[in-house]
């Protein structure tokens, strides 16, 4: 057969294929926009100005950003060994707490100490909570779907459980009106478990940032788990043993891959990552657990690492993106005196999901007809 | 002249790396078989595909009784009356042979109720007509593969197919069910169907076709009348040069007892017996080769030696170390190489490179990896080495897995089990659907670790190649030796009845 020199675009388009969703996503939300009564133009031009226009919108974006990094590098690592992990919710309901409780609890640790250990104690939690599944699908086969879900539930319940165990003291002013502690939170963290804000960077560097902007520390903490996340799947062996079962199981079983090995690692890495968002929402953000802060990032990373295609690369701007529809969106609420729902946004980002969705499938099948496998 | 049944006009079609077809002119003569021959690659399916509304010509016409055509999609190519029995069956195990037949087309009672009498009817009709029986009630997944071949026959005659398609017929046959799918279409002939025949086996196309059509590199090479040209003038056409039709085997040097097999046990999969109380030997220098119709225990015994099954009882001794049920690591550890005969299930990582691919096994050991990091630079060279040695095309280390061809997919699998002097070489079903070049080369791979003083145990279902290159032949029925025998004092056709169990001569698992 002839070999014709081309340029092979198809397998530049199937790596696009998200561009083109966001681009067909940000039409379709145009015309909601029109049918709301309202100037398309006008409401992009607010949220994309106000997001990335100026280091304060960035900021918000890339806070917004950081815990779906997590979220988002969850779903993609257990994907890559064929695994979907839908329980990074719950993972990282348990990591975050483990990591609060160590940080209002050994108070009297150093920052270089407590630090570290609350991010460690942060990425055991959701590492453990996935081991459930992990050893339950590689010894038993029960799929991870399920277990996942249902591992989701029992961690909301044991935190929910756990915050009421460790209810923050009341406060002077509640004492002195004789009133209990009412709100489901804990105390907070100790000072040196505390991760620093961007804001005190940049005074450092003598740049102009607001001191409010919560983007923090946890923000690198995300960016170094995505290259590790690389790393680890495209530069070791046991990467490259957790793709393998990832592609093939039995290819890898003849190779002498521990199929139920790098099942269980697998799942153990990905929910140590979705443990980690309790290092922005609590060690850099609020400083205490407090129930139902962060209800939804586990699942937003699942659209987080589809829009990526399962690339850490990818999670990063996918998380980006949504941060910037996030915080815009926030935003065009505000300027548009409501007019504008924030739920617009959350239309906007499902259009997405469902456009990367279709449009894989659409180039996927124009490559089968096109080109012949040899 | 005959009269023309098909003529395929200048026929181009181009895919974004190659031209699968180019300008390739093909005709059928009204009532003849006609074999279709080409290496992998060399575009036969693709013209196929093309006939069957399965792809669209980029340039050329299609005439079926002199009538041109458009054949967007298969309904419009069943309407021409072109019908395709496909390599793998398109069949629903749990229904009936009459249910999957009239799948699609069922005859209607009221407009409404399927008809199923009417149904079982004509599918004894279509199966008397060529001449044999076949129960219309039983279920596929009861029926043997030979059967079901029949089953997908009648399913397109019965929707009036008047040319019929036959990809690769032969691939999942015994000799005896060969020779029986033989006098079908020979009978389909006299009742005057036309027969497109693809086969990579030349002396089908010899026994079979009253004309040839050879391709090569998406182009027609040649047509001839079968009657006068020979097997090899065929295969040079389709190679393009001299192909070795005999295999020179050095004399046998046998070494040492390398494998010994002593009463082994496995259940397959669904949990029943698959290999019952199997012993064998195999010596240093020596090949020996298990026989059989696939499914009756080999898979399952060569996953049991790699570490793939557990052994259920028995004992497999890789000289004289115990390697019952070690782990498939271990195993290769212990230096068994194993080419699988699932080729894309176990053998390769089709979305991996051939880089990867080629350490797959040894890619946690040095030189590949240090400590947890994988070596680029070993495992590039290594990649490179291979390629160069074993001529894989094209020669690109990065090219996923999944775009070669067939033959080079296993020439990576051969370049990496070979690597690192394996003592005992598995290879199972080692030249399926490769192209004649291709055979060849795996055979000589084959031939020479023999040389070197490998132990070897092949596993196949072609006869030809078992009959060839064995010192020994195993003939394996429902998870039992049979019979051994030296492949000097037999013939196909004497191990194509004890593969099938009609014998009275059985010596159960005794191979001394």
């Amino acid at each position: 057969m002839k070999s014709i020199k081309k340029f092979d675009y198809y397998s530049i388009l199937e790596k696009i294929t998200p561009l083109i969703a966001v681009i067909l996503a940000l039409l379709v939300g145009a015309i909601v926009i029109m049918l709301i009564g309202e100037n398309p133009v006008f409401v992009y031009k607010t949220l994309f100005s106000n997001a990335i226009g100026n280091r304060d919108g960035w900021g918000n974006v890339l806070f917004r950003a950081t815990p779906l990094i997590f979220t988002g590098l969850t779903v993609a690592f257990a994907f890559r060994c064929g695994l979907f992990n839908i329980g990074g919710e719950g993972q990282m309901y348990i990591g975050t707490f483990l990591a609060t409780w160590v940080g209002f609890t050994f108070t009297n640790l150093p920052a270089f100490v407590l630090i570290p250990l609350c991010i460690l104690s942060a990425a055991a939690g959701g590492a453990l909570w996935a081991a459930v599944p992990g050893i339950l699908k590689a010894k038993t086969g029960v799929h991870e779907v399920i277990v996942t879900i249902m591992m989701n539930w029992i961690a909301a319940s044991l935190t929910f459980f756990l915050v009421l165990k460790f209810k923050a003291s009341p406060t002077e002013a509640m004492v002195a009106a004789g009133v209990k502690q009412m709100i489901p939170h804990t105390n907070e963290i100790a000072e040196a478990a505390r991760l620093p804000r961007l804001y005190n960077i940049f005074k450092f560097l003598n740049i102009d940032f607001p001191s409010y902007n919560q983007v923090n520390v946890s923000f690198f903490i995300a960016i170094g788990v995505a290259v590790l996340a690389y790393y680890i799947l495209w530069k070791t062996n046991l990467g490259y043993e957790i793709r393998a079962v990832g592609y093939s199981p039995m290819a890898a079983e003849y190779g002498g891959i521990s199929v139920g090995k790098n099942i269980i690692l697998a799942m153990m890495i990905s929910g140590a990552f979705a443990g980690l968002v309790g290092t922005n929402e609590v060690m850099g953000f609020k400083y205490r657990w407090r129930q139902e802060l962060f209800t939804g990032l586990g699942f937003n990373g699942i659209a987080v690492a589809l829009l990526g295609k399962n690339h850490p690369l990818g999670v990063v701007l996918a998380a980006i993106l949504f941060g910037i529809l996030n915080y815009g969106g926030a935003i065009v609420n505000i300027f548009t005196a409501g007019r504008i729902p924030r739920e617009l946004i959350m239309v906007l980002q499902a259009v997405i999901v469902i456009f990367v969705v279709i449009s894989d499938e659409v180039v996927k099948r124009l490559i089968r007809q096109r080109r012949k496998v040899v | 002249m005959p009269e023309i049944a098909l003529e395929m006009k200048n026929i181009t079609k181009r895919f974004p790396l190659v031209v699968a077809n180019d300008k390739v002119s093909f005709t059928v003569y009204k009532g003849e078989i006609h074999a279709l021959v080409g290496e992998n690659g060399a575009g036969k399916s693709t013209l196929m595909s093309i006939l069957y509304g399965l792809y669209q010509a980029d340039s050329g016409q299609i005439f079926i009784n002199g009538k041109k055509v458009n054949i967007a999609n298969p309904n419009v190519a069943i309407n021409l009356k072109i019908g395709m029995v496909h390599q793998h069956f398109m069949l629903v195990p749990p229904l009936t042979v009459a249910e999957n037949i009239i799948l699609g087309m069922e005859p209607k009672k009221n407009n409404i109720f399927i008809d199923m009498e009417k149904a079982i009817k004509r599918v004894e009709e279509l199966s008397e007509n060529m001449g044999f029986k076949i129960d219309p009630k039983a279920k596929i997944e009861n029926i043997s593969v030979g059967i079901q071949q029949r089953v997908e026959i009648i399913k397109v005659l019965y929707r009036g197919a008047e040319i019929l398609v036959m990809d690769e017929p032969t691939a999942v046959l015994t000799p005896q069910e060969v020779e029986e799918l033989f006098e079908i279409l020979r009978s389909l002939k006299k009742q005057g169907k036309t027969i497109i025949f693809i086969t990579h086996k030349l002396n089908e196309v010899k026994d079979l076709s009253d004309r040839v059509t050879v391709m090569r590199r998406g182009k027609v090479v040649g047509v001839k009348n079968t009657k006068d040209t020979n097997q090899e003038e065929i295969a040079s056409m389709m190679v393009g040069r001299k192909v070795i039709f005999e295999i020179e085997k050095k004399p046998l040097n046998l070494g040492k007892t390398a494998l010994k097999v002593e009463k082994l046990e496995a259940l397959s999969n669904k949990g029943l017996p698959a290999v019952k109380n199997i012993s064998f030997e195999i010596k240093e220098g020596e090949i020996l080769g298990f026989a059989g119709v696939e499914g009756n225990g080999q898979t399952e015994l060569v996953e049991v030696i790699t570490g793939l099954r557990p052994a259920s009882s028995g004992k497999i001794f890789l000289y004289d170390k115990d390697i019952t049920n070690y782990s498939p690591r271990s195993i290769r550890e212990d230096k068994i190489a194993h080419i699988p005969e699932d080729r894309r299930q176990r053998g390769i990582i089709s979305n991996y490179t051939v880089a990867e691919n080629l350490i797959l096994g040894n890619h946690y050991r040095s030189p590949f990896s240090k400590g947890f990091v994988l070596n680029f630079t070993a495992i590039n060279n290594h990649a490179n080495n291979l390629i160069k040695d074993f001529d894989i095309r094209p020669s690109d280390k990065d090219n996923l897995l999944k775009s070669l061809s067939g033959g080079n997919q296993q020439k990576v699998i051969v370049a990496r089990e070979l690597y690192g002097e394996p003592k005992l070489l598995i290879a199972a079903q080692p030249t399926r659907g490769l192209d004649v070049g291709s055979i060849e080369f795996v055979h000589q791979q084959i031939l020479n670790e023999r040389d070197k003083g490998k132990a070897i145990l092949l596993i196949s279902a072609d006869l030809e190649e078992i009959l060839s290159l064995s010192d020994r032949i195993a003939v394996i029925y429902e998870g039992e030796i049979v019979d051994v025998l030296d492949p000097k004092k037999t013939d196909e056709k004497e191990i194509g009845l004890l593969m099938t169990g009609s014998t009275t001569n059985k010596k159960l698992s005794k191979v001394k």
